[in-house]
Formats: C-alpha cells, sequence, structure tokens
C-alpha cells in the first residue's frame, strides 16, 4: 500500500493538532524559594556610605580598580561592571540635607545580584552558563559554558550581569554571593566589612523577618540592629527611621534573596516596581506554548509548505 | 612699639619679644586672620588698658582651667594675666571670701557694659539652684548679676555650653548651660571636655583685639574651631574609606592605627577641630583619636556623656560626597566622530538601497517568463479535463 506523500501530511498535521487540543499548554508558576535559601538583608537607612563593602568585594573576589576619569588612583566605578560587582550609589534630591529623605534629601543604595528566585538570566541563557543552586539559591555564572551572547545582561530587570568589554575576550561577571568565602564558613565580604550592619547575612527567612520586625518598630524608637549576622552580640543602637513600608525583593519578580529596606521610595533608588509574576515564568509560559508538542511550528510549517505548493504548482515537485 | 615690647614685656613676663611675636601670629592664625594680624594682636595685648575679665566657675571640675593653663606657646599663666585684667578667678585668684567678692563687685560696677565674662561649669536650677553656691548666693543669681554688665559672655567647656557631665544621665541637680539662664544674650559657646585652650584664647583675643566675635555656627560655636566634623579631618580617615576597622583593642588593626569607628569612635557626628590643631603642643598624635582611643564626642551635645562609648556614630554628612555615583549616573563618553561616521556612512547605503529597491519593485519580473507561460499551459489544461 501506498500513501502518498501529501496524504501523509494532510493526517500527521491533522492529528497532532487533534492532540493537542484538549491539553493546552499550563501557565508555568513562578519558581519556589530553595529549600535552604540564603539571604542578604540592605538596610540603606543604616548605610553611611562608607564604601568599606566594595573594598572587600574587590579584595574578595580579586577585581582590579575601576576608574571613572581613568586615573587608577582611587576606585571611582560608575556603575556595576566587568570590574565592580557591588557599588554604592546615591541618590540626591535639591539641596540633599536630610539622609533618607525623599526631597532634599539623600540616601545611599548597595548594588549588586540581587539572586531572584526565579532569575530572568537562567531562563534566557541558552547554554548552562547561568545556574541557581537547588540547595540555597546562589544565582552563579559559568563561564566555562558561555557562549557569551549576553542575553542574561539584557534580561536582568535589575541590570546586574555585566560584560567585561574592556578585555578583547571579555566575560560576563557578577556577584556570587561570595560562595567561595561561604564554602569556606566566612560570611559574604561586603557584610563581614559593613561597620553598621546595613548588610545582614542569614537565611531568606530570617532576613524577610527581621526586614519586617524593623518595619514593625515605631520611629524615633530605639532598635538594637544587629551586625553581620542575627546573632552576633555585637549589636547597633540607633533611632528607627521612617521606613518605606515595603522589603524590596519579598514579591517583586517573583522574590529576590537578597532584600532591601530604605526610607526613600524604591523607585527613586532605581529599583523598579516590577510584578509579583516573574518576568522568567512569562516568558517560558509563553514560549512552552507556542512550542508545546512542536504543534505550532510544525502547523505553521505546514501552512507554509501548502501555500507555497499552491503557488508553484505540482510542477514545482520532481 | 618695638620699644614698648622691649621695655615692659621680658622683664614683667619672661617672655621674650620673639616669642611673644610669635604666640600672637599663631593666634591669627587659628583665627584665620593673616598673619599680619600678629601684630595687632601683639599692640592689643600691650595696651596698657587690659581687657577686664570676670570668670565664674558654676558646676565644674577645673578641667578647663587646667587646659587654658596648659596653652604653652609661651607659658600661658603670664600672657594671660598680663593681656587681660582677670579680676575674679575662683582657681588662679590670691584673695579669698569677702575680699574677693568685694573685688568682683569692684571691677563690674567700675567697667559696667565693658568687662568680658566667661563661665565654666554648668548652672543647678533643681530646688532652688542651692547645689551650688558662692558667697551664700546660687550660681544662677551671679551669672544673672554678672551677665547683665557683660560686654560678651563666653561657655568655656561642655558644662557652660550645653550642661555637660552634670547634665547627663538623671541629671540630678537640673543642671543647664548658661544659654538656657541667659536666652536673650548671645553667648559664645567653646564646648569640650576640656575644650582646646586655643579656641578659647582665639576667641578671646580676637575680642580683645578688634572688639568682635567671631562668626558663630547655628549652636553659637565659633566656626573657625567648630566649622568641621573631627571624622573630615581625622588622619585615620583613609583607613576609613578603605574599610579597614579595629574591630577590639589591642587587635592587628589597632596596632596598625586603623579606623576607630567600629570601636565607636564619634568623630563622625562631632564637630570640633582637635586632629586640625591637636593638644598639649607636643606633636602628631596628640588627640584622643591619635592615642588610639575612639573620639568619644565630648563637645557634642547628645553625644558626649550620652552616646555610650561602644556604640556607633551616626555619620553625619550635611550633603552626600561627590565620590559616589549617581542612581542613574551616565556612562560612557558617547559616540565617537570617527564611530558616529562610520555607522552614518553604514546607515547611508543601507537607505539607498532600499531606496534602490522600492523603485525596482513591480519592474522586476520576480518568476522567469518561460515558466509563467509553462503554468498558464498547465491551468488551462486542468481547466479542460474538468
Amino acid at each position: 500500500m501506498s500513501i502518498k506523500r501529501r496524504d501523509f501530511l494532510k493526517a500527521a498535521v491533522t492529528g497532532s493538532a487533534v492532540a493537542a487540543l484538549p491539553a493546552p499548554a499550563e501557565a508555568r508558576p513562578n519558581l519556589e524559594v530553595p529549600p535552604n535559601a540564603i539571604g542578604m538583608l540592605y538596610d540603606a537607612t543604616l548605610c553611611i556610605g562608607c564604601k568599606a563593602c566594595m573594598v572587600g568585594c574587590k579584595e574578595a573576589n580579586d577585581m582590579p580598580v575601576e576608574s571613572a576619569d581613568q586615573s587608577p588612583i582611587w576606585d571611582t566605578p560608575v556603575d556595576a561592571s566587568g570590574k565592580t560587582l557591588n557599588i554604592i550609589k546615591v541618590y540626591r534630591d535639591g539641596t540633599a540635607e536630610v539622609k533618607d529623605r525623599e526631597t532634599d534629601g539623600f540616601s545611599f543604595v548597595k548594588r549588586h545580584c540581587l539572586h531572584c528566585v526565579d532569575p530572568g538570566c537562567i531562563s534566557v541563557c541558552p547554554t548552562t552558563a547561568m545556574r541557581k543552586d537547588p540547595d540555597n539559591g546562589i544565582v552563579t555564572h559559568h563561564p566555562d559554558a558561555c557562549i557569551g551572547c549576553r542575553y542574561c545582561v539584557w534580561a536582568c530587570p535589575y541590570n546586574v550581569p555585566k560584560w567585561d568589554f574592556d578585555e578583547a575576550f571579555g566575560r560576563i561577571n557578577k556577584c556570587q554571593f561570595c560562595n567561595h568565602r561561604l564554602a569556606e564558613g566566612l560570611l559574604p565580604a561586603c557584610v563581614e566589612q559593613c561597620p553598621t550592619g546595613a548588610s545582614l547575612f542569614g537565611t531568606r527567612e530570617e532576613m524577610l523577618e527581621e526586614a519586617h520586625r524593623r518595619l514593625a518598630q515605631e520611629p524615633g524608637s530605639t532598635y538594637a540592629y544587629p551586625r553581620n549576622t542575627l546573632d552576633d552580640p555585637n549589636r547597633h543602637e540607633a533611632t528607627v527611621p521612617h521606613y518605606i513600608d515595603q522589603v524590596y525583593g519579598e514579591t517583586q519578580g517573583g522574590g529576590t534573596q537578597v532584600l532591601i529596606l530604605a526610607g526613600v521610595p524604591f523607585g527613586k533608588l532605581d529599583l523598579p516596581d516590577i510584578p509579583e509574576r516573574s518576568f522568567a515564568s512569562i516568558s517560558e509560559t509563553i514560549q512552552s506554548t507556542v512550542y508545546k508538542g512542536m504543534i505550532a511550528p510544525l502547523a505553521l510549517l505546514g501552512g507554509l509548505m501548502f501555500v507555497s505548493r499552491r503557488r508553484l504548482g505540482e510542477g514545482g515537485e520532481k | 612699639m618695638t620699644s614698648d615690647l622691649d621695655l615692659h614685656l621680658e622683664p614683667a613676663t619672661g617672655v621674650s619679644r620673639r616669642g611673644f611675636l610669635k604666640f600672637c601670629t599663631g593666634v591669627a592664625v587659628t583665627l584665620g586672620l593673616s598673619p599680619a594680624a600678629g601684630v595687632q594682636i601683639a599692640q592689643a595685648v600691650m595696651n596698657p588698658k587690659r581687657q577686664p575679665v570676670i570668670w565664674l566657675s558654676a558646676q565644674e571640675c577645673t578641667g578647663c582651667t587646667e587646659s587654658l593653663l596648659r596653652a604653652y606657646h609661651p607659658t600661658l599663666e603670664n600672657l594671660i594675666l598680663d593681656m587681660i585684667s582677670l579680676d575674679y578667678s575662683e582657681t588662679l585668684m590670691a584673695g579669698a571670701g569677702h575680699q574677693a567678692e568685694q573685688a568682683r563687685h569692684a571691677s563690674m560696677e567700675e567697667n559696667y557694659g565693658g568687662y568680658l565674662l566667661v563661665v565654666d561649669g554648668s548652672i543647678p536650677t533643681k530646688d532652688g539652684g542651692i547645689y551650688c553656691k558662692v558667697a551664700n548666693r546660687t550660681m544662677q543669681e551671679h551669672l544673672e548679676e554678672a551677665a547683665a554688665g557683660a560686654a560678651a559672655i563666653v561657655a568655656i567647656g561642655s558644662c557652660a555650653s550645653w550642661g555637660g557631665i552634670p547634665s547627663s544621665g538623671i541629671n540630678p541637680t537640673g543642671a543647664v548651660g548658661i544659654s538656657e539662664i541667659l536666652p536673650d544674650k548671645t553667648i559664645i559657646n567653646i564646648p569640650g571636655c576640656p575644650p582646646n585652650p586655643y579656641n578659647f584664647l582665639s576667641t578671646v583675643l580676637q575680642f580683645v583685639t578688634f572688639g568682635t566675635l567671631p562668626a558663630l555656627d547655628a549652636k553659637n560655636r565659633p566656626k573657625f574651631a567648630y566649622g568641621r566634623l573631627i571624622h573630615e579631618n581625622c588622619e585615620r580617615r583613609p583607613h576609613f574609606d578603605a574599610g579597614r576597622f579595629a574591630m577590639e583593642f589591642g587587635d592587628e588593626g589597632h596596632r596598625q592605627g586603623w579606623c576607630l569607628y567600629k570601636l565607636g569612635c564619634k568623630g563622625p557626628e562631632t564637630y570640633a577641630n582637635c586632629p586640625a590643631i591637636l593638644f598639649g603642643d607636643v606633636g602628631s598624635g596628640s588627640w584622643p583619636v591619635g592615642t588610639g582611643h575612639p573620639c568619644f564626642g565630648c563637645t557634642e551635645e547628645g553625644v558626649g556623656f550620652t552616646k555610650p562609648i561602644h556604640a556607633l556614630a551616626d555619620v553625619e554628612s550635611v550633603t552626600p560626597p561627590l565620590a559616589f555615583a549617581s542612581v542613574n549616573q551616565p556612562k560612557g563618553e558617547g559616540m565617537t566622530p570617527g564611530a558616529a561616521g562610520v555607522v552614518g556612512v553604514a546607515a547611508g547605503a543601507a537607505a539607498g538601497a532600499a531606496a534602490v529597491m522600492m523603485s525596482r519593485l513591480g519592474k522586476v519580473e520576480l518568476i522567469p517568463e518561460k515558466k509563467k507561460k509553462k503554468k498558464k499551459k498547465k491551468d488551462k489544461q486542468a481547466a479542460a479535463e474538468e
């Protein structure tokens, strides 16, 4: 028995279309917080802008000095880059007189990888160069698998992974939560250096609890802020400021493992107000819907073939 | 003038002319005046009619006077007795009892509206101010009486400036600074525990010389001395900027002279010129932070004697330094002319090619003529078959 090629294709397309109908692609939900997710709480109101964390980061990660004016005397980066994984930036408005005030005030902000619960950089990576530790949730970059496409640079809503453009054979660099130090039982360098406890290390759950504890304090009252870790007895007693009543990173983009508290709106600190549903889950849902069972591509191919055969006619075939 | 100095100065004080002029120039420079003003100061100091000074001591420890006595260029006790007429000072006067009180009253009457009133120590206000009495009168009464005829009032030390130690904690005597007793008067505060004697001397000598008072900040402190944070002039500041902190007394960082911020240094919230002019004229490092102890903020109300020594300071910055990258810092230098040229040429070529292609659309046959004919033929055949 011989089946005509055309009939075979027709049957195949129809059959797979029918098979696809009763099971529409399910939306991929946000990824869950890993079981032993580590976390960091950065409290901008405690930050004094000493940049000790930047110095510690450079030393711990063996990063070179980066100067805005090409004079390699001081390390004065203007943004996170291939050579700067952590940077203290400043928001200032008007006369910039009072700290943590939106108008005529200023605020520091520490920018580095927030270690998303559901990272966009991993979703877009065509290889496995970007990975998230299934246990502690650290998002790492593996240059041996990287093809240099820089999709991760574009995909990150926080503008974190950076390509080192100054090198002929550049690479992606980003904060890896000092995983080499954590493996030795040390704290992340920025946390260890922080004199005020503005950067605090612990589990994500603990950090979230601590953040909400701070938000619950009466502004103007005294609070013993922990330094380095929650169980460090060496606390820093300070006056509770007027916090923005939100923990940045609790829900944003599906949540991050680095959480931020501040006295000025997060948007002013270049921390975008992004929806709870992660971009990765949206794009992956669309993709998996489109490619589910390869139906849509096959349908498209079949359609194209049908049209072109009509146009070219039977004579086009030999 | 030269002859005046030679005639009177050395025999009277044991100070050489050269040493004296050096001192006056030093004072002028501390005040931020030109060294030439030193000559004016010298003339003022040599004026036969010396500036009368009444010095009242309330709840104090005499540390301020002791500090003043240890100003060494040149031996100050001689100079202060010669350039001003110290008509009353409980610590320094030779007289005592009714005689001393009489001398004070005589001076105050004679120089009404012209004398300089200096106060050290805080004023007790609780229980009618009975906790500090001299000559059977409370300090508040003495102060109000003396302030009435004073040309200028200087509060020396933190106690007189804002209450100091006696006002800390539960404040058992209800101690206050003198500006609270005399709210209508302009009082020059020279806080410190003790204050640097040269800050006091410079203020007094400016008054004696020019009859003016130095520019004051919002807390009535001379700006030349209290205009900047200790943190701004601290020799350990580079360690702060580099994140090198002593973690405990005697550790490696402490021995290396690293920043004492984590040990509770209040330099970042305390205004004083200690790191710039030092203490005791014995050279570099002769101030608390220089010796390895964190600043405890003695000049600053709400810091010294209030915050625990180990507590972290709030880092005051009037405005954030320019060295910080802005949240929305633009990066890079923009396009160079060469790159702009290359991109322009490429864009132009692409636009031109597109334009040419557009103009040719419809003129060029996409399917060759022969094939078209064949296809028509076939279609006809098919129609015939049907």
